[in-house]
Order: C-alpha cells, then structure tokens, then sequence
C-alpha cells in the first residue's frame, strides 16, 4: 500500500506500540511499512490483530533515527515499540549519532 | 519541521514524564500538550503574534507553544527596560495579545493592543478545547527576539520553525535525558539562551525548573530542593554564584552539568567555579540570536583535558567557545572576505540550516547562505573556536587592528581591577585612541600611570591605553553584557581629554 509523507507527519505502527516522525522524506509515493505492516497516520486505525511479521521486530528505541541507504526518509522513534520501520520491504538502518553535551 | 511537531513528539514520548513544574505539583508531556492546545484556541484567528512581557513562569512554555500551535510569533520582551522602551518594542507588534506578570502589567497601561496577566490567561482556557489544526509551515516566524543592542538600537531577529527545529534534530537528542533528571532556568525568557534552553530541554525529556529571576542564593537551593542535574546560566550569573559560595564547595550532589554562555567569562571567575563544583561537567556554549543559538560547544571533556594539559595549546582551549556543532560549517576571512586558514584572526561567518540571519528589515545571509556574524575570532587546526570580540568595536589606532578584548584581559589581570572596558575614541592623529574605563577593589588608589606601565610590560606601546579613566561601575545588560556604546558615550564627554 503506497503512501505519501513529508516532514513533520506522524506515523503509528499498526501491530506494535512504535510511534515515528518524519523528519525528511521524498516527494511521492512510498511504501512505508512499521513491523512489516503499513505504517498508519492516524493512531485510530490500530487493531492489534495481527503480529509484528517476522524480520521486523526487535524494538525501535526512543530518540533513535532510522535512515534508508540512499538517504532518502529519515525517521524518528518517539514511542518505543516492538516493530521496526520499512521502506518498499528493506529495514531502514539505525542511523549512528554521537551525542553532543546539553549546552542550553 | 514546525514548532507544533515538536508539541505531538512531547505527547507521543513523555505522556507520562513530568516535564514542567515542581516535584510536588509536575506537569507531565500529556497535561503540557492539552494546555497548548487550549492556550491556542483563545488566540488562533484573533491575534497577529503573542508579546510576552514579564518574568520566567513555571508554564512559559505554554506561551510559546501556543503560539505555535495557533500559528503566530511569539514575541518575549525585555520587561526590565524604562516603560517607553517597552511600550516602544510592544507597539512594533501591532495585533498582538500582550501577556504580561502581574507587576510589568501594572506599567503596559498606554499599550494599545490588549493586556492580560500571563496567570488569568492560564485560567481562563477553555475545559474542552476546540481542536485546530496548526498551520505546520515551517518557514512561518516562530520567535522573534530584540537584539540586545550593546552597540546599536535593538533589532528585531526572525527566527523561523526551520531554524528553530533544525537545532534540535541537529544538537539535541530527543528522550536523551533520563525521567529523574532536570533543568533550571534562570535566563530570562526574552535572550535566546531562555528560547533554546526552553525547546532543547523538552526535545530531551527533561524537566524545566523555573526561576522567575536570578538570584544567587536562591539559585544554589533550588538545585539542592529540585534535585537539579543541568542548569545554563550567562557569566554574570556564574560570578554571582561564586560570590555566594565565597570560597566553599557548593554543595550540589545532583547537578550534573553546568553550562555558560551569552558573553565572555573571566579566567579568574571560571576557574574559582571549576574548585567550587567539583563533581560538575562544565560546558561553554557560543551563539547568538541569528543564529537560533548554540553554535559551538566545549564540553566537559575539553575542559578537564585544559587544565591537566602541560601543552599550551591544549591549555588555551579553556577559553575558546569549543568545537562547531556537525552542522554548522565556520569560515574566518580576512577584510576581502577571502577564507583564512587556521590560527589566523578574521571575521566569523556561519552556515546551516539554523542560521537564520534575518531581521524585520530582511536576511542578511549572502547568496550563497553565509552568515557574517560580526564577531571577530579565530579557529585553531583542531577546529576550536576562538571568539575576540564584536568587530564593531574593533579599534583601529595608526592602522593597527586592536581588539578591546585583548587590552582588557591584561588590565582585569591587574589584582586591584575588578572590571575594565576598553573603548576607540576619535583622534587627530591616530584615527583612534584607546581609553579605558576601570573600575577598583574598594579602597584601592586610583593611579593611571602605574596602570599604563602594568600594561605596557605585557602589550607593545601602541596597544596601552592613551588614557585610563576610573568609574564606581559600568553599564551592562541584565544578562551580563558591557553596554559599549553607553562607556563610548560616557568617555566621549569632553570632559576627558
């Protein structure tokens, strides 16, 4: 099921209690999945019928960002889940980030 | 991204975290996202930007939120200037709401635009909000803040949703904080320190403790009393804490980092808090206000790593602003604004997706998104930021580019000297002189030609003051920076000579 997100959009895992922003992604349609299901837009449209499929849980962390290889959507885990975000069937890689100090 | 994202992040990360208020009465990322909501339904469609003119407020993240979320600028204003400054910064905004403490209220009579206390707007939201969409353009203004204006008139900057998220998702971790952890804040709300403290805490999941003014006692126990483990102040602050502490330890089990900022800090003032917080990670952080703040960082390390170096070069990274963030490139260039390489001094300009550089007159990023920062300084081969000083108070005295900075470390070197600011004046001859306004120990002689000497046995000739004036104080902002342009008008009276 193809999708289209920008930055800014929410996204909610259907079987999972991971909860993603877009921080950037490409113009048109994509195919976004969270825990191998079509990640929703609207956290109502949970159900909890089916599981996370197999090779797309494991946990995404809070704060954690997620990137495809190209570069191309970047997203970031605000609710820790169960189910890990996917871009047209690959897992997106967890994106290396050294944390600076809190100067403010 | 837009400011409204960063109220849903809040909600979907720490509906249950306390992230505002006290121990005993928190509010948590749930309560803070339905009191936006609220706030922003009684002032979407009615007010063109939301003015706030007071103090620090347990909630004043609610203001700037719902700003936000309604879709207009938040505007924080300098609360402590003279009535007709202030109504003269209100009146630039007209169609605002005015919020306002109950005492700077009191003052905001002959403002045009409508008045609240910023408590009786809190109260007067609506139980059941009606929901709105925010606008989500993130190249919508979110802040504006009036430059200080230490050596011009104050300017109002434009900070947009982009520059404003664009130093989170670059610098900040979000959920980086542990749950117990919190933050005191004791900048004031209209200093962009105040902004971003604000937003980077909430990002993190840290708990904002307000201060409604600074005091230094006061300061000291609500770390102990709030369990504190981050707190940023400006150097003003840090000399009044070290004061209060008078030499001992300070006593501080929780309080984890310390970070400082906003001006140059005195070795002497810095070093005497190093002894005093012993267990503190200290941070120095540079930015300014067009550039939606922290641009540089020197963390905890750098500041153990100075001063158990034997190498001098390591050594003087204690008063350098640090590193540049990974998203931030920095140019130093010469007058022909032709890029210098390392060590060498010129002017510091910036670019990222959070340098705003704009002002209500229009950007002043060049074409190719560099921004001119007017500072003067320097970046060393390891990437340290070394910061001399505004350019605008560059002296140049026969030809020679004398920065006031350098001339004033040597005199506060001096044991009876406990400020000095160092100012060009007209002259026939030099194009400039260079006088200096000092002020004493209490009880120490006033003797300019022993002074003159001090200097001169450390700088050539022609960097020693021509005159030295003495003064029972100088002029600063509130959050501790030399009111320059207030000296030179002072020391341009023809009085001295």
């Amino acid at each position: 099921m193809s999708m289209t997100v920008k930055a800014g959009s929410r996204l909610f895992g259907a079987t999972s209690t991971t909860e993603m922003i877009v921080v950037r992604a490409p113009a048109g349609e994509i195919e976004l999945t969270i825990g191998g299901h079509p990640a929703l837009l609207d956290a109502s449209g949970r159900d909890g019928s089916t599981d996370v499929a197999e090779g797309h849980g494991g946990g995404a962390a809070m704060g954690k960002r997620y990137v495809d290889e190209a570069g191309s959507i970047e997203l970031l885990c605000t609710k820790a889940g169960d189910g890990l975000p996917a871009l047209a069937g690959e897992l997106l890689a967890l994106k290396d980030a050294k944390p600076l100090p809190a100067s403010d | 991204m837009h400011l409204a994202s960063l109220v849903e992040m809040v909600e979907s990360g720490f509906d249950e975290r306390a992230l505002l208020g006290t121990h005993e009465h928190p509010v948590t990322g749930a309560q803070l996202g339905q009191l936006v909501r609220a706030g922003a339904s009684t002032i979407q469609g009615k007010y063109t930007s939301l003015v706030y003119a007071g103090e620090n407020h347990p909630l004043l993240p609610v203001a700037l939120l719902s700003a936000a979320w309604a879709g207009i600028p938040f505007v924080p204003v300098n609360y402590r200037l003279e009535d007709h400054h202030l109504m003269s910064l209100i009146d630039r905004q007209p169609g605002a709401l005015v919020l306002a403490d109950q005492h700077t209220a009191a003052r905001l009579g002959d403002v045009k635009e409508p008045v609240l206390v910023f408590d009786e707007w809190l109260h007067s939201f609506p139980a059941e909000a009606p929901a709105i969409d925010p606008p989500f353009d993130d190249d919508e203004i979110a802040v504006v803040l009036y430059t200080s204006g230490t050596t011009s008139e104050p300017k109002a900057a434009l900070l947009r949703h982009r520059h404003l998220m664009a130093y989170l998702l670059g610098s900040v971790e979000f959920g980086g904080a542990n749950d117990d952890e919190a933050v005191l804040v004791s900048v004031p709300p209209y200093h962009v320190a105040g902004v971003a403290n604000m937003l980077s805490n909430l990002f993190s999941g840290r708990r904002l403790v307000y201060l409604r003014a600074f005091d230094a006692k006061v300061w000291l126990n609500t770390v102990r009393t709030e369990g504190v483990t981050h707190a940023m102040v400006v150097p003003t602050m840090l000399a009044r804490i070290v004061e209060a502490l008078d030499g001992a330890e300070a006593d501080v089990q929780t309080l984890k980092s310390l970070s400082y900022g906003g001006s140059k800090v005195s070795e002497r003032v810095l070093t005497t808090a190093l002894r005093a917080f012993p267990a503190t990670g200290f941070v120095n952080a540079y930015g300014l206000t067009e550039t939606a703040s922290t641009i540089a960082v020197l963390g905890p390390d750098d500041h153990r790593a100075a001063i158990s170096s034997d190498d001098p070069a390591i050594q003087r990274r204690l008063s350098s602003a640090g590193q540049v963030l990974p998203s931030i490139e920095v140019e130093i260039r010469d007058d022909m604004e032709q890029p210098l390489p390392a060590g060498e001094t010129g002017m510091i300009y910036l670019r990222g997706e959070q340098i705003a550089g704009e002002y209500s007159s229009g950007s002043v990023l060049d074409s190719d998104g560099w921004f001119c920062t007017r500072d003067r300084g320097s970046v060393d081969a390891d990437g340290y930021l070394f910061i001399e000083g505004r350019a605008d108070d560059t002296i140049i005295r026969g030809g020679e580019n004398i920065a006031p900075a350098e001339i004033e470390t040597v005199i506060l070197a001096h044991p009876d000297v406990i400020e000095a600011c160092v100012v060009g004046l007209p002259d026939d001859v030099w194009g400039q002189r260079i006088v200096a306004a000092v002020v004493l120990r209490p009880g120490r002689t006033e003797d300019a030609e022993a002074l003159r000497d001090f200097v001169r046995a450390e700088l050539r000739g022609s960097k020693t003051p021509d005159t030295i004036v003495f003064r029972d104080s100088l002029p600063h902002t509130d959050t501790g920076k030399m009111l320059r342009r207030v000296v030179l008008t002072d020391l341009s009276s023809p009085t001295v000579s």
